[in-house]
C-alpha cells in the first residue's frame, strides 16, 4: 500500500513536508499500525508513538486522510490503497506524526480528575448500587488519546481556554460518581463563556472517538446541571 | 563534557501500575521524586489487564486470606516464597479497598459491594472444585481503570512525573556498591543526563517483547532487566514465562480469564470441551500453566482448529448479549476488530501467547533489591528497589496466578514506596558523591551507536531475536532447541553489539531509542535461555520434555543468572510464612 506521510525534524528541515512509502503487505498486517511499523523498518528516522497496539493505551493517535484514528485499530482492509497520515491538528508538532500534547493534558488536569470526598475512610468500600456505578459507563474508559479534543474548531481557536470535549467527558465522569462530594465546585469551575460554553455541538468529537464515547451528551449534561442550579 | 545532573530524593523508574502506587506514597510523604516513563503514564501496559485483582473480600462467596495463600502456593508449584506470599496475601483487601476510596470504578454487586469473579486456580476451602469469586473486577478494563485512577490520584498528591524519559544505566558507588542514580535519556530533546538520588526504584514492568507473539505492548523491553544485569546483579527465575491460554490467533491480543470466569469456555475441531480431560475439577478455571500445556497439546495431537489446525476456539455466545455487554465489552471489541468475530454469535479463535513474567530482579516483601554477597544469599543491594512485573520477590513462582499481579503491583508498589520512605527519612544523610565515572558506560554506549556506520540493523536482529525465543523456549520444551536457543541467543548478543541506526538526529529519535531497547531485550532472552537449559525439571511454566516431573529434591531452589560469564547461582525457597504453617509441596492438580 502507498502512504503519505507528514514529515517534519526540527534537527534538519527548514519546513515540513509529505514523504511517499510504498510498503509491502501480507496477510499478517491488520491494521494501519502494522503497515506504519515496516514502514519504520524501512526508513528507521519515520517517528511516530504506539504502545499496546489494541486501542486501549492511547499513544498513536494520528490524522488518517483526513480523520482522527487511532492507528492500531484502524483496519487496512477498510483503508483506501492510498492513505496520507498528518500528526493530530491544532498541537505543535515535535517531530513527524508526533505532537506536543502539553496543552491538552493541561485541560484535563484542569478539571480536577479525580473523586474528591472528604468524609473519613469507611474500613470497607463505600457503597454504590449498580444503577449508579451505570452512569460512569461512557465516561471512565476514555483513553485520552486526545482523537476527539484535536478534531475540535472550538478547541482549535481556543486551546488555553476552552477545556475540550475530552477534558469535559472527564469533568462529567467525576460530577456523575456518586463517591464524590465537589459538584458545585466542579460547576464553578466551569461556569465560564470559555471553558464550558464554547462547546457549540459541533459533534467532531462523537464522531471519531475509538472507542464510541460521547463528549457531547456529558457537555449537554454539564449544561443541563449548571441551567438547574441557575433556576 | 560532563553530563547534566539532577538532584532528588527518590527516582521512580516506570509509572505503570507499581511505579505509581509507589510514588503515591512517596509524593504523600513529601519526598523530592521524580517518576520516569518513557510514555505517558496512562498509556503503560497496565492499562492492558482486563480480568480482575484479587482480594479475599468475600462479596459473593466465603473466602478468606488463607484460602487464596494456599492457592498462590499451588498455583506457583511451590517455587513462591511463602512469607511473601503471605504478606501479599494479607495485605490485598486493605489496598483493593483504598483503591476504591481513590475512586476505582469497580463495578457493583445489588448490595453496593464490588463486583466478584471467579478466575483460574481461585478456589475455596484450600483447593476444593469450588471456586471463589475473588477477582474484584471494572467490566474487563480493570487494568485500565486501575491505572487512571492511579494516575489522577498522583496529579492530586502532585507527583513529578519525566514524561518520555528513559531509564538508561544504573550507577553504583564502587565502595560498596549501593546505587546512587541513574543515567537517562530525555527523548524529546536526546540529551543524556544523570539524575541522582538516595533511592531508585525500579518498576519498569515485563519483558515479553522477546517472543514473537506475545499480548505485550511495544514498550514492554525489559529496561529495568537490562540496567540490573549490566550493572552486575543477578536476575531471577527468568525461565518462568507465563503463556496466556487466550490471546487471539494471530494477533496475539489478549482476551481475558474473565470470559472463562463468567463461564466461557474451550473447545477443539471436534467440539469436545477438552479441559475436562486434562483438569477434572476445576476444567477451563485451572491455572494457566496446565490449560496451555492441554491446548498444545490438543494441537499437536491434531485436534486444533481451522485450516491448519493451529488454534482453539472460545466460546461464549451461550452467555447471551447481556453478560457480553455488560462484563466483557471490551473483548467483544477486541474479537470483532483482531478476530473478525462477534463473540455474542461466534466463538474467538485462541491461542496460548506469552504474556508475563514470573522472573525478575530479586527482593524482598519490602522491595528491596537482594543478591549474594559473602556468606549471605539475600544481601540488601543499598539503594536499590523494585516492584511489579520486573520483580521477583517471588510471590508467583513458576506460574502465577490471573488478577494476583495487579495485585502485587498495588502491595508491593506501596510497600517499597513505605521502606524507601523509611530507608530515607530512618537514616538522614546526604547524597553520595557520584563516582568519577558516572554516566560513561551510558555515554560509550551511546556514542558506539551514533558512530555505528552500518553493520546490523536493529529491526533484523530484534526479529531474529523474537524468531529465536519463539521457536527453541515455548509452552514445552526440548533438550536440543534449548542448546541451540542459548548458541543462537549467545550468537544475537554480539549482533547487538554491532547494530547501527541510520537516523543520527537528536530531536525524539526513536530509533535510537529502539536500538536501547534491543540492548535490554538481549540480556532478558539470554537470562531467560541460560536459566531454561539449566533447570532440569518441569515446574510451572516451564514443562520439559526431557524431565517431565517436578524435582524437589534437586530443583525446588530459586535461579539466579549473572550476565558476565553467564554464571548461574541457587538460592533457597522461603518455604516458611511469617505466621501460618508452611504449606508443604504436593502433587498439583486441578
Amino acid at each position: 500500500m502507498k502512504l503519505t506521510i507528514y514529515r517534519y525534524n526540527p534537527d534538519k528541515d527548514a519546513k515540513p513536508y509529505y514523504q511517499d512509502y510504498d510498503v509491502p503487505i501480507d496477510a499478517h498486517d491488520r491494521m494501519l499500525l502494522d503497515a506504519l511499523v515496516k514502514a519504520k523498518a524501512i526508513d528507521d528516522s519515520l517517528a511516530f508513538r504506539r504502545s499496546c497496539r489494541e486501542g486501549v493505551c492511547g499513544s498513536d493517535a494520528m490524522n488518517i486522510n483526513g480523520k482522527n484514528q487511532l492507528a492500531c485499530i484502524t483496519k487496512i482492509a477498510d483503508l483506501p490503497e492510498h492513505v496520507t497520515i498528518r500528526p493530530l491538528p491544532g498541537l505543535p508538532v515535535i517531530r513527524d506524526l508526533i505532537v506536543d500534547m502539553t496543552q491538552f493534558f493541561k485541560q484535563y488536569h484542569s478539571i480536577k480528575p479525580y473523586v474528591i470526598n472528604n468524609d473519613p475512610a469507611p474500613e470497607r468500600e463505600r457503597l454504590q448500587s449498580p444503577e449508579e456505578r451505570e452512569h460512569l459507563n461512557g465516561l471512565y474508559e476514555c483513553i485520552l488519546c486526545a482523537c476527539c479534543s484535536t478534531s475540535c474548531p472550538s478547541w482549535w481557536w481556543n486551546p488555553d481556554k476552552f477545556v475540550g470535549p475530552a477534558g469535559l467527558l472527564q469533568a462529567y465522569r467525576f460530577i456523575a460518581d456518586t463517591r464524590d462530594q465537589a459538584t458545585s465546585e466542579r460547576l464553578d469551575n466551569l461556569e465560564d463563556p470559555y471553558r464550558l460554553f464554547r462547546c457549540h455541538t459541533i459533534m467532531n468529537c462523537v464522531d471519531v472517538c475509538p472507542k464510541n464515547l460521547n463528549p457531547t451528551k456529558a457537555i449537554n449534561h454539564i449544561k443541563e446541571l449548571l441551567v438547574k442550579r441557575a433556576v | 563534557m560532563a553530563l547534566n545532573v539532577r538532584r532528588y530524593d527518590a527516582i521512580v523508574v516506570g509509572a505503570g501500575g507499581s511505579g505509581m502506587r509507589a510514588a503515591l506514597e512517596l509524593a504523600r510523604a513529601g519526598l523530592k521524586t521524580a517518576v520516569l516513563s518513557k510514555v505517558f503514564p496512562t498509556r503503560s501496559h497496565t492499562v492492558a489487564a482486563q480480568g480482575g485483582i484479587a482480594a479475599p473480600l468475600a462479596n459473593s462467596t466465603e473466602d478468606n486470606w488463607h484460602w487464596h495463600m494456599y492457592d498462590t502456593v499451588k498455583g506457583s508449584d511451590y517455587l513462591g516464597d511463602q512469607d511473601a506470599i503471605e504478606y501479599m496475601c494479607r495485605r490485598a483487601i486493605e489496598v483493593v479497598v483504598e483503591l476504591e476510596h481513590m475512586g476505582m470504578p469497580f463495578d457493583r454487586l445489588e448490595n453496593g459491594k464490588i463486583y466478584q469473579r471467579p478466575f483460574g486456580g481461585h478456589t475455596q476451602d484450600y483447593g476444593s472444585a469450588k471456586m471463589a469469586m475473588r477477582a474484584c473486577a471494572a467490566a474487563d478494563r480493570t487494568g485500565h481503570a486501575m491505572l487512571h485512577t492511579l494516575y489522577q490520584q498522583n496529579v492530586r498528591a502532585n507527583t513529578q512525573f519525566l514524561v518520555e524519559w528513559m531509564a538508561l544505566d544504573l550507577i553504583r558507588d564502587p565502595q560498596d556498591g549501593a546505587i546512587v542514580g541513574i543515567t537517562a535519556l530525555e527523548m524529546e530533546t536526546g540529551e543524556l543526563c544523570i539524575l541522582q538520588g538516595k533511592a531508585v526504584l525500579l518498576a519498569t514492568g515485563g519483558a515479553g517483547r522477546i517472543y514473537w507473539a506475545t499480548t505485550n505492548a511495544f514498550i514492554n523491553t525489559g529496561d529495568g532487566l537490562g540496567m540490573v544485569a549490566r550493572a552486575g546483579l543477578p536476575l531471577e527465575d527468568m525461565e518462568f514465562w507465563q503463556f496466556h491460554p487466550t490471546g487471539v490467533a494471530g494477533a496475539g491480543v489478549l482476551i481475558t480469564e474473565g470470559v472463562r470466569g463468567e463461564g466461557g469456555y474451550l473447545l477443539n475441531k471436534n467440539g469436545e470441551r477438552f479441559m475436562e480431560r486434562y483438569a477434572p475439577n476445576n476444567k477451563d478455571l485451572a491455572s494457566r500453566d496446565v490449560v496451555s500445556r492441554a491446548m498444545t497439546t490438543e494441537i499437536k495431537e491434531g485436534r486444533g482448529c481451522g485450516e491448519h489446525g493451529d488454534h482453539l476456539l472460545l466460546k461464549l455466545d451461550h452467555l447471551g448479549p447481556e453478560v457480553i455487554m455488560h462484563r466483557l465489552p471490551g473483548i467483544r471489541e477486541i474479537a470483532i476488530k483482531f478476530a473478525n468475530a462477534d463473540p455474542i454469535r461466534e466463538p474467538i479463535p485462541v491461542v496460548p501467547t506469552v504474556h508475563y513474567q514470573m522472573g525478575g530482579i530479586p527482593t524482598n516483601y519490602m522491595g528491596q533489591v537482594i543478591a549474594p554477597e559473602g556468606a549471605s544469599k539475600e544481601a540488601i543491594v543499598p539503594g536499590l528497589y523494585a516492584a511489579g512485573e520486573c520483580a521477583c520477590v517471588s510471590v508467583h513462582g513458576a506460574n502465577r496466578l490471573g488478577t494476583n499481579s495487579l495485585l502485587d503491583l498495588l502491595v508491593f508498589g506501596k510497600a517499597s514506596g513505605e521502606q524507601v520512605i523509611k530507608d530515607i527519612r530512618g537514616q538522614p544523610a546526604p547524597h553520595r558523591n557520584l563516582p568519577k565515572e558516572a554516566g560513561e558506560a551510558t555515554r560509550a554506549r551511546v556514542a558506539r551507536l551514533d558512530g555505528a556506520k552500518t553493520s546490523e540493523r536493529v529491526v533484523d536482529v530484534l526479529n531474529d531475536l523474537r524468531r529465536t525465543m519463539q521457536a527453541h523456549c515455548g509452552v514445552f520444551r526440548f533438550p536440543d532447541d534449548l542448546h541451540k536457543g542459548v548458541e543462537k541467543v549467545k550468537e544475537l548478543g554480539e549482533r547487538v553489539q554491532r547494530t547501527f541506526i541510520a537516523d543520527k538526529s537528536k530531536v525524539y529519535n526513536t530509533a535510537r531509542v529502539e536500538a536501547l531497547e534491543l540492548e535490554n531485550l538481549v540480556e532478558t532472552a539470554m537470562a531467560t535461555m541460560i536459566s531454561a537449559e539449566a533447570r532440569k525439571e518441569s515446574r510451572g511454566a516451564q514443562a520439559r520434555a526431557d524431565y517431565p516431573e517436578r524435582d524437589d529434591q534437586n530443583w525446588m531452589k530459586h535461579t539466579l543468572w549473572y550476565k558476565e560469564g553467564n554464571r548461574l547461582d541457587y538460592k533457597p525457597v522461603h518455604l516458611r510464612p511469617l505466621t501460618v504453617q508452611t504449606m508443604e509441596p504436593k502433587v498439583r492438580t486441578y
